[in-house]
């Protein structure tokens, strides 16, 4: 799949929790062409970082030609995108890697931390499905992601570690309750290994198919720096995160 | 009046360069993977991926660290092996109008040589011999730290081969130019440094180390003063040609390299920023030339004037 070079218009940035962004920005070669679960290499021109940021696509409006990214300030690049404005300019290099591959079967979609980003247009894509969601947060300030999810589904179910909101515990503890009481084909995950490890697990136990979505340290975004591979469960061969993923079958990772 | 022809046309032992900007090794991949974003056959030439005899993993996680204009790698060699190459990946990529450079690594001088002698095939162009990847043992590092080491290493690979060999030097010696000698006596078609410093970084918060080898190599625009300064003294001390390398991002970073002594560039870290950055950097020195009304490479390389 072609992958663009090319430089985009911020349309706006806005914070939309404690700490968290969502940018967007007007692309439309990206827009058209990314997929859910596909990620964008940004930087900022002449910014602070000299690597660029892999971003999950979040959302895209193509009648916009826009493309949303979310990000959690967590240094000095992210608090500079965080300063940004309309009509600044953000390099981007995308869109990058292998999405969710959608299955015909009822999704379930779970995520965790930011991990919610790019299952927010993963979503989307399976309006018409209904999809159950299932985020997990620490407490109740980090479920905001209701919000977003509530366009495509209403089916969202929460858990909090803290019990503040939702059921108290994991993911992983309200999992297997979602599983017996509902239809469910297919299971879609993006957060924390850990997280990501558990939801696989209960995944096979219940004979469902499992895709996740990756996350790791990168530097090139195109398959050269070999920053971020992984030894291949079942293929027995190294993985690029970049290109061959982000997102993998669970079997192929955990 | 009719405008003078340039050209960056450069030979660096028998190999022709229709533009003096490489593809570092380790940044470049095998090529293809710059499709998408540069025609490949326009570039200078491609350093592949550093290849080891066997297949190697490379080191555990977590590989790369960012660090004031630049980064740290701890990659650690992961390569498919001298075979695969040979027979997947060679084959694919020999088609391209641009002269192979097939970047080697090894344990044993021994090894060094078989794989000379098994890449002297069609299809390679030239060999650079790695004997200074700082994150393995295999990568070549203790023979490029002692001259003695290197000439042996360097004669042994011109005796099993008839391509032009580039010696890849470190930086994290006393002194470079020492090495650069050695490798020159001892046969070495042509040097390329720099290769990456050694380098460490720190998460105060959670007081981890950031990289999982603990040290990794340093690259990117941080580099560069140190880099320049070794290819000058470098120059100062061989005839044969020295392709520089160490945080170009651009032509004008290139034509500091070249005026320092360099007859030819390779683009490293900043691949990874800007895909097209080989192209780009090349673009630049012809445009750097035809500014300066300057037609050949020959009148910029090592023509720094140095006062006093």
């Amino acid at each position: 799949m072609k992958k663009f070079v090319l430089t985009g218009q911020v349309v706006n940035n806005k914070q939309i929790s404690n700490g968290i962004y969502h940018m967007a920005v007007h692309a439309p070669q990206i827009a058209e062409a990314a997929q859910p679960g596909q990620f964008l290499h940004v930087k900022k021109p002449d910014g602070a970082n000299f690597l660029r940021r892999p971003l999950g696509v979040a959302d895209v409006d193509k009648s916009q030609g826009t493309v949303g990214i979310m990000y959690r300030i967590l240094g000095k690049g992210t608090t500079e995108f965080s300063r940004m404005a309309a009509g600044d300019e953000l390099s981007i290099v995308g869109p990058i890697g292998n999405g969710f591959v959608l299955k015909d079967g009822q999704p379930l979609i779970v995520g965790g931390g930011m991990g919610m980003a790019p299952l927010i247009y993963l979503a989307d894509m399976l309006k018409d499905k209904k999809p159950i969601v299932l985020i997990g947060g620490r407490n109740k300030d980090e479920i905001f992601w209701q919000e977003y999810m509530k366009k495509f589904t209403d089916r969202i179910y929460v858990t909090t570690d803290d019990g503040s909101a939702g059921v108290k515990g994991f993911t992983t503890t309200l999992l297997p309750q979602l599983l017996q009481k509902n239809v469910v084909d297919d299971i879609y995950t993006c957060g924390p290994d850990i997280m990501m490890r558990g939801i696989a697990k209960i995944a096979y136990e219940y004979g469902k198919t499992c895709q996740v979505s990756l996350e790791k340290r990168m530097a090139c975004g195109i398959g050269v720096c070999l920053g971020c591979t992984f030894p291949g469960k079942q293929s027995g061969r190294r993985r690029k995160v970049c290109t061959e993923g982000p997102v993998f079958p669970a079997e192929e990772v955990f | 009046m009719e405008k003078k022809k340039i050209s960056l046309a450069v030979d660096i032992g028998k190999l022709h360069l229709k533009n003096p900007v490489m593809g570092a090794s380790g940044t470049f991949g095998f090529g293809r993977e710059y499709e998408d974003f540069l025609d490949v056959n326009e570039i200078g030439a491609i350093v592949t991926k550093g290849i080891t005899p066997l297949p190697r993993a490379g080191n555990p996680g977590v590989r790369i660290a960012e660090t004031p204009s630049g980064m740290l790698n701890s990659i650690g060699l992961e390569n498919p092996g001298l075979d695969v190459f040979i027979k997947e990946i060679l084959p694919e990529i020999k088609h391209y109008d641009t002269p192979v450079i097939v970047n080697i690594s090894a344990g044993t001088v021994e090894d060094y040589a078989k794989m000379a002698y098994a890449l002297d095939i069609d299809g390679v162009d030239a060999l650079e011999v790695n004997i200074s990847c700082p994150n393995v043992k295999e990568g070549g590092i203790v023979f490029g730290t002692d001259p003695k080491s290197a000439a042996a290493v360097t004669k042994a690979v011109k005796g099993h081969t008839k391509k032009t060999v580039i010696v890849k030097l470190s930086p994290n010696v006393t002194d470079i130019a020492v090495m650069a000698k050695a490798v020159e006596n001892a046969g070495a078609d042509a040097v390329s440094l720099i290769n990456t410093l050694t380098g460490m970084a720190i998460d105060i918060n959670k007081r981890t180390v950031l990289l999982g080898n603990v040290t990794g190599g340093l690259s990117g625009p941080a580099v560069k003063p140190v880099a320049l300064r070794m290819v000058w003294q470098v120059a100062q001390a061989v005839k044969i040609p020295i392709i520089g390398m160490g945080g170009i991002a651009n032509g004008e970073d290139a034509v500091e390299f070249l005026l320092a002594g360099a007859s030819a560039v390779a683009v490293g870290a900043y691949n990874f920023i800007d895909p097209a950055a080989v192209k780009h950097a090349a673009d630049g020195i012809e445009a750097y030339m035809e500014s300066n009304g300057i037609c050949n490479l020959l009148e910029i390389i090592g023509k720094v004037k140095v006062q006093g």
